[in-house]
């Protein structure tokens, strides 16, 4: 059986491929909390940051969300000079995501709960932000 | 009263995983448990920049060293709704025959692996010989026994022949057989119940607060499965989750087992209802934009983001996996509880580190 199911050799007929869209809200990272806490009283649970590098400048911060298995996700754009405030005192269960993405992307979080200080993953020694594509140096707080 | 720091782990005769607690005691009481990973973080995210949307299916099986089918379904289903692609209706059934498969196998390690944990031997003995079955059933059909490779963009790359669905079937009878034979020694034995009921209680409220996922929620009587998204052929099948209320390591237990037996049902379910035809569509293209998708893993909600820009190559994959979302619940478990019940508390969530680090 042929394995590759994706070929430029391949005589299959084509599937149009228009752009997948996400639906995200794109909020200010001033109004975040506010916007949490309200799905919060609206019943939302939450699902994970996911953090997306953009460029030399920025990344994008996206916020999942879950009710009644409809999901729902908000997304900040990120300066990476500047900190991000964390949403750990509302979500205790951000803690983790938010020290993987300071580890991952040296975006550093204000207000974390419980801050590894960039050793969730990586040793001392460590210096780069390794799932960063444009630059790999990090922040310092 | 003074209090002392232990260590848990990252060795630790109940961990097959390394994971390290940093527990704060009073006496013989927890008062704090702080998580610590990074034991075996492996960056598999970051290999979707060097490596193509196809050999990515093999890299995201091994994400997990259990549940590496229901892995690559979820990536194949992201990148088929990004590409417009719909697997045809038997590949659609198959993916469900073995996922069912995989949660088969994966709660029978986890019941065997609980069971030594509190010294019960003999059934962890059974549990694994059980299991074994649904082993064999793997490598008959899919050539391997845990890393089975079977899905491809657009669908499966392996079929089942009439005579293999009868074997399946038969074997399945055997396991259920076997589990029902040790039902009331799981849901009844007193040395079970007193090392799990009433032990690492997380309410509903705390477990819906702090995400909790898989049979730690519905453990928590929060009905919440991602197998009711209906996809795959899941839509076509009679399904409604298991759900305790109690909370405890006893209820995650009980949900585990009552699962299996219903995977038992689903994968029937599916065979029955194997429809004739193809098993791939095929396409061309590559995907372009941003996607979700998610599927009930045997430990939880798998959840994995896709940002692609139309070369052969995802710009950004992120997989949310149901062991890390359990973490801030399992540190919300352990105050209060005796250092004694730890080891059992922790096993309850089944956690996978390989998974929870990537």
């Amino acid at each position: 059986m042929d394995e590759k199911t994706y070929s430029e050799n391949s005589a299959d007929k084509p599937v149009e491929q228009p752009k997948a869209v996400l639906e995200t809200r794109q909020i200010q990272a001033g109004s975040l909390k506010g916007e949490i806490l309200l799905l919060k009283d609206q019943g939302y649970r939450f699902v994970t940051i996911t953090c997306v590098d953009l460029d030399q400048e920025s990344v994008d911060l996206i916020y999942t969300f879950d009710r009644g298995l409809e999901m729902v996700h908000l997304r900040i754009r990120q300066p990476k000079a500047e900190s991000a405030p964390s949403v750990s005192d509302i979500l205790f269960a951000a803690f983790l995501v938010e020290n993987e993405i300071q580890d991952q992307f040296g975006i550093c979080f204000d207000g974390l709960v419980l801050d590894f200080q960039n050793r969730l993953y990586l040793e001392e020694e460590v210096a780069r932000t390794p799932f960063c594509r444009y630059n790999v140096t990090r922040n310092s707080k | 009263m003074s209090k002392t720091i232990i260590p848990f782990g990252p060795q630790h005769p109940v961990l097959p995983e390394p994971i390290h607690l940093s527990l704060t005691l009073e006496d013989e009481i927890v008062v704090e448990a702080l998580p610590a990973l990074g034991y075996v973080h492996r960056g598999l995210e970051k290999l979707c920049e060097i490596r193509d949307i196809n050999q990515m299916i093999q890299v995201v099986e091994r994400v997990c060293g259990i549940c590496s089918k229901i892995h690559a379904q979820c990536f194949c289903l992201g990148l088929e709704k990004m590409m417009n692609v719909e697997p045809p209706p038997r590949a659609e059934y198959l993916r469900v025959v073995w996922s069912e498969l995989h949660r088969i196998h994966s709660h029978l390690l986890w019941l065997g692996l609980f069971a030594d944990s509190f010294g019960f031997e003999a059934l962890f003995y059974q549990l694994w010989k059980i299991r074994e079955r649904v082993m064999d059933i793997n490598e008959a059909t899919a050539g391997n026994r845990v890393i089975i490779s079977v899905n491809v963009l657009g669908g499966v790359r392996r079929d089942l022949s009439a005579e293999q669905v009868r074997w399946i079937t038969s074997q399945l009878n055997m396991v259920e057989q076997e589990l029902k034979d040790l039902q009331s020694t799981i849901l009844d034995d007193y040395t079970i119940r007193s090392r799990t009921v009433g032990k690492g209680i997380l309410t509903r409220e705390k477990a819906y607060e702090l995400g909790a996922v898989g049979p730690t929620l519905r453990g928590s009587g929060v009905a919440q499965d991602c197998r009711q998204l209906g996809s795959s052929a899941l839509k076509h099948l009679e399904f409604q989750p298991v759900v305790e209320q109690d909370g405890d390591s006893f209820a995650r237990n009980k949900v585990r087992f009552l699962e299996t037996l219903q995977s038992i049902s689903l994968v029937r379910q599916a065979l029955k209802g194997l429809p004739k035809g193809e098993i791939k569509t095929k396409f061309k293209g590559s995907p372009e934009g941003e996607a979700v998708s998610r599927v009930e893993q045997p430990r939880g909600e798998l959840f994995y983001y896709f940002k692609a820009n139309g070369t052969k190559n995802l710009e950004r994959l992120r997989i949310r996996t149901p062991t890390f979302a359990n973490i801030p619940p399992l540190a919300a478990m352990l105050p209060g509880i005796e250092l004694a019940d730890v080891p059992v508390i922790v096993l309850s969530i089944d956690p996978c580190i390989s998974c929870t680090e990537r």
